[in-house]
């Protein structure tokens, strides 16, 4: 396949970026889409140019490192795939693909493609997690039933890769979606309840500090999330938000 | 030095109580003095800074990644064995042990094995305690499944991301610890050497990769959780971004490397599709369960299969080779790992491989599908002779048990395994062995220990699937935390350590040189293009099958690919800014020196073992060949030059379980 | 409570709730506004009930205004707000791939609105309350007493075309703001569970039957009347 890349190159977060075209030949489909990002540098190296930075690292759809705006969708045309997924199959000969990162002003950018998601992670030191101290001297696993419903329920919340694809693509830059999850799927478990009023206030206060948009229903988070997160999570941590602020 | 494993004395079900009774505490507001540097945040480096910090210690944690949450932790699939004894098959703490020191063909340290077996049970009540989502029955209590090389059911899983889950687990453990500043996470920074004051390894120097500057960190004790060393092969089912270097630069200072040769190559993986590839992706061991694997009986059907001429569904049942079935009646496809990866190797090199590279087999879930859908045509009051019913029917207790799996396999292989089968082949996944430990998980250079996949102690020459997340767990929340408090109790006087000493300038300056060298080497290839080659000699000669001229023929070959590497490797960019090819050029630096000393360490184990086959050492049906005289640890000394490493000997004695043939039978 | 709509969820719920009560004034509205084209008596009465009851007029109406600035003004904030988030946009930016041009493009569907009401209130309410408060003639009747004048102003009204056409107009981006808006609102108070589905249906028709059956009213005295 020949292609042309249309990709952000930016040198650091305090240039200036721009798209710099790069045309590309000899692309297999069966590459996935980082692989042909791996042609272009190996051939930017010798030809004495620097590689284009992007964020990658398990390659395999769940560390959540890479991310990418491809052809002006998070993760690329495909769905229920990170960008490390995605293959070339998915793209015709000759074809221009814009490559951009993943923009909002809580995701600075660090180098070309590669963006700070750290705001992510001061979300959750907020609270997303249950102060339990790891002691071993936990009641037994199964000390309280928990319905099979409410686990797999929590489970497809908790797959959440962190990847911000949500952020991303939300025209707001929000990141309800990311938060919704964490929130519900403390919500939906019983070890979750005792700190249930604290966790989501912090969270959501936190996210706002982050200088993430509001959320407003478009949907885009959920069609393009490659974990399949549902908006439903965004409904619960509303209303668990009223629920915390009626109980004050 | 000779090596102490420390082992405590007593009975073996009594030596971790009894130790832990002994081990000297250090008391609340001492620990306010002491800073404990964690290099790693998986599954062990994540959980140990996590308890480290709760336990009221200074952590500061280090990742290379944007965020620990990344970790490759995050990617194991299958599950995590506990003997909790839930589905009451017989389960006990003695039976986790056993299969643990028999999967890993007697290889493995007793006492280490047993205590992992014993705390296995507090991992799971610990994540349940943590909102870790494990996949439960419908009466709400905890759902097992079984794993390959044991006849119970004893892994705990959350669909088909159990690393996941446990990975966020230990995160939000973590993040509750960065929340009330306990612990000091530093992101985006990778470890470039150990430094050593009087003996005791007393800080490190880390380069931040966003800005590139060079950054001298002191503590009272460094613990390593940073993984294994499977990249060596170039291509694995590790991240990207997996390395040894901070293993290897610890080595170098005086930590002894154990068993480097013991690899373990996983079975069910997804074939090499080309030259391009940059990674290798696994498929959970759980599809044994109900996959069957294949191969044709008729070498022409082989051919027309690989040329694509003939479906693999039009090959009568009469046709199909289920050589594992065939050669092990009693365990079947649930062998353990590295006897399904190397029957699968035996019938690829004798031509039967089914892609057209001829190396894969089939892994099929036709009879799955049928056996479910019958099941269910029954259950529903259907009529079970109805062939598209019975497929339709199956097809959905497929797809619930394994649909991530499925689905994964369509993205990357464009085939619909639903209809035909999947391809599979062995891949290097795991590293037994690693940073040699005592039974206090300290390594030979005081106050450094290592955790995890990083220490080489508890799987032997081969792991058992869900064994993994169980010992990153276990060392992390519920062994190390206790046993450095011994040597963290004699520091309590201490007070900070400096990074202003003779010792941290010159290992500063080590590295500063090293990366010089990289950035003004200007030479004419790429780190890439030396890791591939690299990849090549190992998995060519050091791979799933070894002999003595091949492993001869890879250490010479790998020395003179390093000095190649060093004159001709071409780094672009500055040391100052953000430079992937940097940080790369060190990590591969490492691995063309661990990849020697591998294929020495394998030359000198005259013996087949676990991940280790010898082609010299089989008996007549092609088992591997455990020989008595090498029921020992090697660890490795530095001492310059890989080959001149030299070797130290840990005798391993089995007083509570006999050695026997490992069959599978 | 001020903390509350300090965050940006408590804002999201605070526009789902004073859109919920102007959609409930929006098909009050319409009720009432329907009469006109089947019982002209009916709705004579019923305007003159409204125009004068002082429930109405001095709790109801004040809580109306205060609903429709309030879901602007907060909408304009959220929306500078959200647009300040992403300081350098996308070269390349597939929107219709993953949501709607509706859920969008809020902001003006809101805005057209906002301009709709404008002219509205020139036209209808200020001469309204001129009548009323300012000459003080609540008596609702015609200059000659002989019926109610809500009816024959109605129609009045709609005589010139281009009224007409901006009304239309106005109610089309009326339905595309509600085709968001209706589902949003339960989205935002946490309502998303197995009725979700049912509702959204439920949504999309009132989205598109009650704007539609406010140009069927002005069509309707657009025809009848002046031609």
């Amino acid at each position: 396949m020949k292609l042309t890349l249309k990709i952000w190159r930016q040198k650091n977060a305090k240039n200036k970026g721009k798209i710099v075209e790069y045309p590309i030949d000899g692309i297999s489909p069966d590459m996935s889409f980082l692989e042909m990002l791996d042609v272009l540098n190996q051939k930017l190296i010798t030809e004495g140019e620097e590689p284009v930075a992007f964020d990658h690292d398990c390659r395999e759809g769940i560390c959540g490192s890479c991310s990418l705006y491809i052809n002006g969708e998070a993760h690329g045309p495909d769905r229920r795939v990170t960008t490390c997924q995605l293959h070339m199959r998915k793209f015709k000969d000759g074809d221009t693909i814009f490559i951009e990162p993943f923009r909002a002003n809580a995701f600075p950018v660090i180098k070309d493609l590669i963006v700070d998601r750290s705001a992510f992670d001061r979300i959750q030191h907020a609270g997303g997690f249950i102060s339990v101290n790891t002691s071993g001297n936990t009641q037994d696993g199964n000390a309280i039933p928990i319905s099979k419903h409410a686990a797999d329920e929590a489970m497809d919340a908790a797959t959440c890769i962190g990847c911000g694809a949500c952020v991303a693509s939300c025209k707001n830059s929000s990141a309800m979606l990311f938060v919704g999850a964490k929130v519900s799927q403390y919500a939906l478990l019983p070890q979750g309840q005792v700190e249930a009023t604290d966790r989501v206030q912090n969270m959501v206060a936190q996210m706002d500090l982050e200088g993430f948009g509001n959320c407003t229903n478009t949907g885009a988070c959920e069609v393009e999330c490659p974990k399949g997160i549902s908006l439903e999570n965004i409904a619960r941590m509303n209303r668990e938000l009223i629920k915390a602020n009626l109980k004050g | 030095m000779a090596l102490d494993s420390k082992i405590p004395k007593g009975p073996l079900a009594d030596k971790w109580t009894s130790h832990k009774n002994s081990i000297d505490l250090v008391n609340p507001a001492n620990k306010r003095n002491i800073d404990v540097i964690v290099v790693g945040t998986g599954l062990a480096g994540g959980s140990a800074a996590a308890t480290l910090a709760e336990l009221g210690y200074n952590v500061k944690a280090f990742c290379f990644q944007d965020s620990p949450r990344r970790a490759h932790s995050i990617a194991a699939q299958g599950g995590i064995n506990a003997a909790k004894n839930y589905q009451g098959d017989g389960d006990s703490t003695y039976r986790l042990f056993y299969d643990t020191v028999k999967g890993g063909d007697y290889r493995s340290r007793e006492a280490n094995v047993y205590r992992l077996a014993e705390v296995s049970t507090n991992i799971i009540d610990q994540c349940v305690a943590q909102g870790v989502p494990f996949a439960r029955d419908y009466g709400g209590l905890l759902d097992n499944r079984s794993f390959g090389g044991v006849l119970v059911s004893r892994t705990f899983y959350a669909k088909g991301q159990t690393g996941q889950q446990l990975l966020l687990g230990a995160y939000s453990a973590m993040n509750r610890q960065i929340g009330r500043g306990k612990i000091k996470m530093y992101n985006r920074h990778e470890m470039l050497d150990v430094v050593v004051v009087d003996g005791k390894a007393r800080g490190i120097i880390t380069r931040n990769l966003v800005t590139g500057e060079i950054e001298r960190h002191s503590g009272h004790a460094v613990v390593l959780g940073s993984g294994g060393y499977g990249n060596v092969f170039y291509l694995s089912t590790n991240a990207m971004g997996s390395n040894v270097t901070a293993a290897w630069k610890a080595h170098k200072r005086g930590a002894y490397f154990a068993n480097p040769c013991y690899t373990q190559i996983h079975p069910t993986c997804i074939p090499v599709s080309g030259d391009h590839q940059s990674k290798l992706t696994l498929m959970s061991e759980s599809l044994r369960n109900d996959g069957r694997i294949w191969v044709p009986k008729k070498l022409e059907d082989a051919k027309a299969i690989q040329n694509k001429t003939l479906k693999p569904t039009a090959i009568a049942e009469e046709d199909r080779d289920y050589f594992l079935e065939r050669r092990y009646p009693a365990f079947g496809n649930l062998v353990p790992r590295d006897v399904a990866s190397r029957a699968a190797k035996e019938r690829c090199d004798a031509g039967f491989g089914v892609n057209a590279t001829g190396e894969a087999v089939f892994l099929d879930f036709a009879s799955a599908i049928i056996r479910y859908g019958k099941e269910q045509a029954h259950v529903k009051g259907l009529d079970e002779n109805n062939d598209d019913l019975v497929q339709s029917l199956g097809k959905e207790i497929v797809k619930s048990k394994y649909g991530n799996l499925f689905q994964m396999y369509e993205k990357i292989v464009d085939e619909n395994p639903y209809e035909t089968p999947m391809m599979i082949y062995p891949a290097v996944h795991y590293t037994m062995g690693g940073v040699w430990v005592d039974y206090n998980l300290q390594t030979t250079v005081p106050g450094l220990y290592a955790i995890g996949e990083a220490n080489f102690s508890d799987h032997g020459a081969n792991r058992l699937g869900a064994s993994a997340l169980m010992q990153g767990l276990a060392d992390g929340y519920f062994v190390l935390p206790y046993t450095i408090g011994n040597y963290l109790s004699n520091d309590i006087r201490t007070g900070p350590i400096s990074t202003e000493t003779k010792e941290f300038e010159e290992a500063e300056k080590n590295v500063r040189q090293q990366i010089d060298q990289f950035i003004n080497n200007k030479g004419s290839k790429p780190v890439d293009y030396f890791h591939k080659r690299l990849g090549k000699i190992m998995w060519n000669k050091c791979g799933m099958a070894r002999n003595e001229k091949d492993l001869k023929e890879a250490i010479e070959e790998i020395s003179a690919l390093r000095k190649e590497f060093y004159k001709e490797v071409l780094v672009p960019g500055d040391a100052d800014e953000f430079n992937e090819e940097l940080a790369k050029a060190g990590r591969v630096a490492d691995f063309l020196e661990l990849g020697e000393l591998f294929a020495k360490d394998a030359l000198v184990r005259e013996e087949s073992a676990g991940g280790h086959f010898r082609e010299e050492y089989q008996t007549a049906d092609g088992e591997a060949q455990r020989r008595k005289e090498f029921q020992f640890v090697s660890a490795w000394e530095y001492k310059g030059e890989p080959k001149d490493a030299q070797l130290h000997k840990e005798e391993l004695v089995y007083e509570n379980i006999e050695v026997k043939e490992r069959s599978y039978k | 409570m001020s903390g509350f709509l300090k965050s940006s969820i408590g804002r999201k719920i605070a526009m789902a709730i004073s859109a919920f009560f102007l959609m409930v004034f929006i098909l009050q509205h319409f009720a009432i506004n329907i009469l006109s084209v089947f019982n002209p008596d009916a709705f004579n009465e019923v305007s003159h009930f409204m125009g004068t009851n002082p429930l109405v007029q001095f709790v109801l109406q004040p809580v109306l205004i205060f609903g429709v600035v309030f879901h602007f003004l907060m909408g304009f904030v959220l929306e500078f707000k959200n647009r300040a988030s992403r300081r350098v946009s996308y070269a390349v930016n597939n929107g219709n791939a993953n949501s709607t041009w509706m859920s969008r493009n809020m902001i003006y569907s809101g805005g057209f609105i906002l301009v709709f009401l404008v002219i509205h209130f020139i036209d209808f309410w200020i001469p309204e309350l001129n009548i009323k408060y300012v000459t003080g003639d609540t008596s609702g009747l015609l200059a000659d007493g002989s019926d109610y004048r809500y009816f024959e102003e109605l129609q009045h009204k709609f005589v010139p075309l281009w009224r007409v056409i901006l009304y239309c107009v106005g109610f089309i981006f009326l339905s595309l703001h509600l085709l968001h808006g209706f589902n949003s609102a339960f989205q935002s108070v946490g309502g998303n569970n197995k009725y979700t589905n049912s509702l959204k249906g439920f949504g999309k028709a009132y989205a598109v039957l009650i704007p539609l059956g406010f140009i069927v009213i002005a069509l309707f005295h657009f025809f009848n009347n002046s031609h």
